[in-house]
């Protein structure tokens, strides 16, 4: 509660204004302004192709905007150092991206150890993060390959919080899971940002995800904003790409 | 013919080590060139075309005609050894190139984009991550390029750089079997040894790459 007062929510965290972004001559985001405040979870909601994962990478600064500008802290990503913009923000990546090289200790530590901490700190935070996420210890030693796809996505969101960065990007991170899965992740996702109040930015093409996960849902269609809403707003809006992805969530519940 | 080599083995124990001593510095300064020229044309696209084509046509060169045309350079004449030194070089380096920015540039674009937005510099994405990825294409390049040297160090012998090429040579000569064979079953076995030996550490530097 503390956190949804004025002084807060009157300077965001992340800041997109009139935001556009081509390559070539092909436009992959057309004029979005929105922001996200601290503590929030911010949702991109939006079809396959809508441009995501475009907006999520002008955040860390994988991509410069082509048009207007991103800030981050109240400055543009353009004018940050690039590492030090990169190594504030965790980044939870679309199929997990783990390095296929490193044992799941050796892909937690990454940002800590390029920060150089001490190897005896490294060692506790790889601990206190196996157990935050629900990895049981005896998995320290395997690789990426000789996990399931759950286990991947909870050491890919461990090896994001190392450094205890403010920020949290998460590019459809409970994508490729089974519904049990998931909703467990999903649970537990609550659970941890209950805790740890980080500006978190999720992609996700499930409104129920989005519903369940977001404090607030920004709608992404062919590359411009649709708008942002609360659940509440999302649920009532008359808007027709709202309503689209409305309706067949209705439709589907109806049997139930 | 056991008897020919055990009366000459004096000779051949040393034309073989001449041998083993020609393509060893040759291909370690192959590695000391040849890496970093893949690591830079994984980088740059513009390199990448004109050194990979100028390996390549080194190549092509008929391995005397290389030894030939080198001859008459001021520097390399004057010694044989060095000349045949360079030329081993120049016909390792595309193995060695090819497989290093093959290796880098294989590996699963996610990956490299996850170690940059995590906030790896540039270096630090190389040695942490394209490195290891790649190490055991490079040392595939290192093997095939070692092997080949092996074999084309033999030719070193006709600007008198000696090695076991000389026995062949000789043989070729005087119409001698036993010579020729001399000469070509240690350089034969010299090229497994390179090849299983360097195989098994291939096979220890392969790390899950998926
Ligand atoms: N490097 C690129 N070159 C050309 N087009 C690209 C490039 N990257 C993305 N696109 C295109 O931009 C659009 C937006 O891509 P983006 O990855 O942001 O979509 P997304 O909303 O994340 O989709 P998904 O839900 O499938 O991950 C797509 O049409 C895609 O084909
Ligand atoms: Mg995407």
């Amino acid at each position: 509660m503390s956190n949804t007062d004025e002084s807060s929510k009157s300077s965001p965290v992340i800041e997109f204004r009139e935001v556009g972004y081509r390559i070539a001559n092909q436009i992959l985001l057309k004029d979005i302004s929105f922001s996200a405040f601290a503590g929030e979870t911010l949702v991109l909601l939006g079809r396959s192709g809508a441009g995501k994962t475009t907006a999520l990478k002008l955040i860390n600064r994988l991509l410069t905007p082509t048009h207007g500008e991103v800030d981050v802290n109240g400055r543009s990503t353009t004018s940050w150092n690039p590492i030090l913009l990169r190594r504030s923000i965790g980044w939870v990546i679309q199929e997990s991206g783990l390095f296929p090289h490193y044992s799941v200790e050796g892909n937690i530590a990454v940002v800590p150890k390029l920060e150089r901490w001490p190897q005896d700190r490294v060692n506790a935070r790889i601990s206190e993060l196996m157990h935050i996420v629900g990895l049981e210890s005896n998995l320290r030693g395997r690789y990426p390959h000789q996990l399931s796809g759950g286990q991947r996505q909870r050491v890919g969101v461990a090896r994001a919080l190392a450094a205890d960065p403010v920020i949290l990007l998460m590019d459809e991170p409970f994508g490729a899971l089974d519904p049990i899965t998931r909703a467990d992740l999903q649970r537990e996702f609550l659970a941890l940002q209950r805790r740890l109040r980080k500006t978190v930015v999720i992609v996700t093409h499930d409104l129920r995800e989005a519903l369940l996960l977001g404090t607030r849902i920004a709608l992404f269609d062919s590359g411009k904003l649709a708008g942002v809403f609360t659940a509440q707003e999302f649920a009532n809006s008359q808007d027709a790409r709202v309503r689209e992805y409305v309706t067949p969530f209705r439709e589907a519940a109806l049997p139930i | 013919m056991l008897d020919f080599f055990i009366k000459n083995r004096g000779q051949i124990a040393s034309l073989t080590l001449e041998h083993l001593w020609l393509v060893g510095i040759a291909i370690g300064i192959a590695v000391l060139v040849g890496v970093p020229l893949g690591i830079v044309v994984s980088r740059n696209q513009w390199l990448r075309k004109s050194v990979l084509g100028g390996t390549n046509v080194l190549q092509t060169i008929p391995s005397l005609a290389l030894f030939g045309f080198l001859l008459p350079a001021p520097w390399l004449g004057a010694r044989a050894d060095r000349l045949a030194i360079v030329a081993l070089v120049l016909y390792a380096l595309l193995p060695i190139v090819r497989n290093t920015y093959t290796g880098i540039a294989a590996i699963d674009p996610a990956v490299k984009e996850a170690a940059i937005g995590m906030g790896m510099t540039d270096s630090e994405l190389l040695m942490q991550v394209e490195l290891p990825l790649s190490a055991s294409f490079m040392l595939a390049g290192v093997r095939i390029a070692t092997v080949t040297a092996v074999g084309v160090a033999t030719i070193a012998a006709a600007v008198g750089a000696g090695g076991l090429g000389e026995l062949i040579f000789r043989g070729v000569a005087m119409v001698n079997n036993q010579l020729i064979l001399a000469g070509a079953i240690p350089a034969a076995l010299l090229a497994i040894v390179a090849d299983v030996v360097l195989g098994a550490i291939e096979n220890r530097l392969r790390v899950p790459r998926k």
